[in-house]
């Protein structure tokens, strides 16, 4: 135990150094000091100062007789310096070096850099390169997800006059974890929203002696797109990130690997139940998000523009139709599917990284929420074309 | 390193020493008073069956789990007393690979190596590049690995990578945690060389947790056996053949241990004809 220090410094008590000395027919360099990895940055002037003080020398000597420490990293600025200078023209020899010196000189020399690993294309190809490697990649995407929703359509079809095969378990666990545990949130946001309309509703069309309108207006608005709208989105931003993360870590972990041998199809475990899950949850919570849109709008109107609620229900009742909310409910299982099937590719994307899952967690959440909201455009184009 | 002989363990310098160990989850000890002494320049195999806790005897002396009684010395400072800069310092002068090589996967290999240097030591990027690819060299990797992603390499490669992580600080003693488990016999032997091979080399101190007889024979100066929550037994693996204890009877002497014996009348003969440039020195 006598030999261990007391306290464990960094272990560098004397700073590496180079002393140059001429003598009649070669430069010799004399190194002193612990030639080691935590002498960090002086270390790397050490090793500069070795290099550049024999630089017009024709033959080189180190003394590696005051040397009273080297590690590897050492042995790679010495080693270093002899190759370069070697390569230079000079003659370079040791002096005063002891066995374990020689040993971790050859062991953990110098490798000269390999310059042509280090070429990068010009500026303007690699970005060029780059979008054309964006946009391959969304044509390829694209055709991944309708790729995967072919194979989900055959699967079910597979399945439907199967009932006994369907997996009613994680198809309940997932019904509660999405649709059920989602309820506070989306009643919640959607209140908030129905809120929001409604009260700039009233103070923009009160200008035209309208307020009442503003009934109208988060009637219609609420239920056809708004309702559905903030749903779908919530549900991409909570669930569709979830499944992306649940498939992809599985991915990683070769769990999904581990169901293909077994010869279980990976989209009849675990992408079906969970897409099932979604197509009856968002519907159900559509509904859930109307009715609070339709609360909101009741409690702000009574409270801004004094209507109260009896007067808020009559005219809600002449201002939307059964259609006005199935118009909404109907784009719902839609938007189920879209979150869905872009969730379980993403997630099968995932490669081998904890980067990897995570870029594809965000591209899921991004991709979703972009396509919910494409869809929501061409659902309203359609409606307006069939005057529904 | 040191010159005294394995014979007298007493007075040799322990850079780690553990005392009357205990570490439990809840109710159940997996550690019960257990010592342990792993000397410097010294190449020590650990073994034990599974589940008995080597990988959690490790993890305790990196300080990842938390022990309920008993002093741990690392460089003879107790790891309980520690200030946050002795911390930093042993932290600095021991390395670790890990079983799944716990390479941090958004990172290439020439980040991974460079990573703990680049956070300890105020070094300029030509020169870390410069180090990578020597210690990329050092674990007998192409500099072509350098720019690879964990995820695209093989088994082996992993771990060699790992231990080049591990060696980047140039640390005194380095933890393997079952280094040539998953690795084909010839892979696994290569490995055993080259940790050979790097404890001559750089002066290391190894402590080192596996299953592979044929590692516990070819590169271990000393075992400890783990089991009934101690160390049973510790010494060179040629007083452990002699042993009576049932355990380690059947652990050397079983059907795999046989083979290796068969080859001589006891185990270091057997492997000193084999692997004569490992035994040589000793």
């Amino acid at each position: 135990m006598s030999a261990v220090s007391a306290r464990p410094e960094r272990l560098v008590t004397t700073t590496p150094s180079v002393a140059r000395e001429d003598s009649q027919d070669a430069v010799v360099l004399s190194l002193a000091g612990e030639w080691i990895v935590a002498a960090g940055h002086q270390l790397e002037a050490a090793g500069a100062s070795l290099l550049s003080s024999a630089k017009d020398a024709k033959r080189v000597i180190f003394d590696l007789t005051g040397l009273q420490r080297m590690d590897t990293a050492g042995a790679w600025f010495i080693d270093r310096a002899q190759v370069e200078l070697a390569a230079a023209g000079a003659s370079v020899s040791y002096r005063g070096e002891q066995p374990k010196h020689d040993i971790l000189l050859k062991e953990a020399g110098y490798h000269p850099p390999d310059k042509s690993s280090l070429v990068h294309p010009a500026p303007t190809v690699a970005l060029l390169s780059a979008i054309g490697e964006t946009i391959y990649d969304v044509g390829v995407d694209f055709l991944d997800i309708v790729d995967y929703l072919g194979e989900v359509v055959v699967m079910f079809l597979r399945l439907a006059p199967q009932p006994w095969r369907w997996r009613w378990t994680p198809m309940v666990y997932h019904l509660e974890m999405y649709g059920l545990r989602s309820v506070p949130i989306i009643l919640l946001i959607n209140f908030l929203v129905g809120a929001i309309v409604t009260q700039q509703g009233i103070f923009q069309l009160a200008k035209f002696g309208a307020a009442d309108y503003a009934v109208s207006l988060v009637g219609v608005l609420g239920l056809r797109e708004l309702g559905v709208l903030m749903t779908s989105i919530m549900i991409a931003g909570r669930t569709g990130s979830a499944i992306t993360a649940e498939i992809g870590s599985m991915k990683m972990r070769e769990e999904i690997d581990a169901l293909k041998v077994m010869a279980l199809d990976p989209l009849e475990v675990l992408i079906i139940p969970r897409l099932v899950a979604l197509v009856i949850a968002l519907p159900l919570l559509t509904f859930l998000a109307d009715v609070a849109q339709m609360a909101g709008g009741l409690l702000v109107s009574w409270i801004y523009a004094g209507i109260t609620p009896a007067v808020f229900i009559n005219r809600l009742q002449s201002a939307i139709w059964v259609q006005t909310f199935l118009v909404g409910l109907i784009k719902a299982p839609f938007m189920a599917i879209v979150i869905g099937l872009i969730a379980a590719t993403e997630g099968m994307e995932v490669r081998g990284s904890a980067e990897s899952l995570g870029r594809c967690v965000t591209s899921s959440v991004v991709k979703s929420i972009f396509m919910v909201i494409v869809m929501d455009g061409l659902f309203a184009m359609f409606f307006a074309t069939v005057d529904y | 390193m040191t010159d005294a002989s394995p014979s007298q363990p007493s007075e040799r310098e322990a850079v780690i020493r553990v005392r009357g160990l205990k570490v439990g989850f809840g109710d159940h000890l997996v550690m019960d008073g257990l010592d342990l002494d792993l000397y410097r320049g010294e190449v020590l195999g650990f073994v034990g069956a599974s589940g008995a806790g080597k990988s959690v005897l490790t993890r305790t002396i990196l300080g990842l789990l938390h022990k309920q009684a008993g002093t741990i010395e690392v460089f003879g400072l107790d790891i309980d007393k520690m200030t946050p800069h002795d911390r930093l310092v042993v932290g600095e002068r021991w390395g670790v690979l890990f079983q799944e090589g716990a390479l941090f996967s958004s990172l290439t290999v020439r980040q991974n190596i460079q990573a703990p240097m680049r956070e300890h030591l105020g070094l300029s990027q030509s020169t870390l590049d410069g180090l990578a690819l020597q210690k990329l060299a050092l674990v007998g990797l192409p500099p072509e690995t350098a720019d690879k992603l964990p995820s695209e390499l093989s088994g082996g490669m992993t771990k060699r990578v790992s231990l080049a992580r591990a060696l980047a600080l140039d640390p005194e003693i380095v933890f393997l945690d079952e280094p040539t488990s998953g690795l084909d016999p010839i892979s696994a032997g290569d490995f055993d060389d080259l940790i050979g091979t790097l404890q001559k080399t750089l002066g290391l101190t190894v402590f080192m947790v596996t299953h592979d007889l044929d590692s516990l024979f070819a590169i271990c100066d000393r075992v400890a056996v783990l089991g009934h929550k101690k160390v049973i037994a510790a010494g060179p693996i040629s007083e452990l053949l002699l042993s009576d204890d049932p355990w380690l009877k059947s652990y050397f002497h079983g059907k795999r241990g046989v083979i290796r014996l068969s080859a001589g009348a006891d185990g270091h003969d057997a492997v000193a004809a084999e692997k004569p440039p490992q035994n040589a020195r000793r």
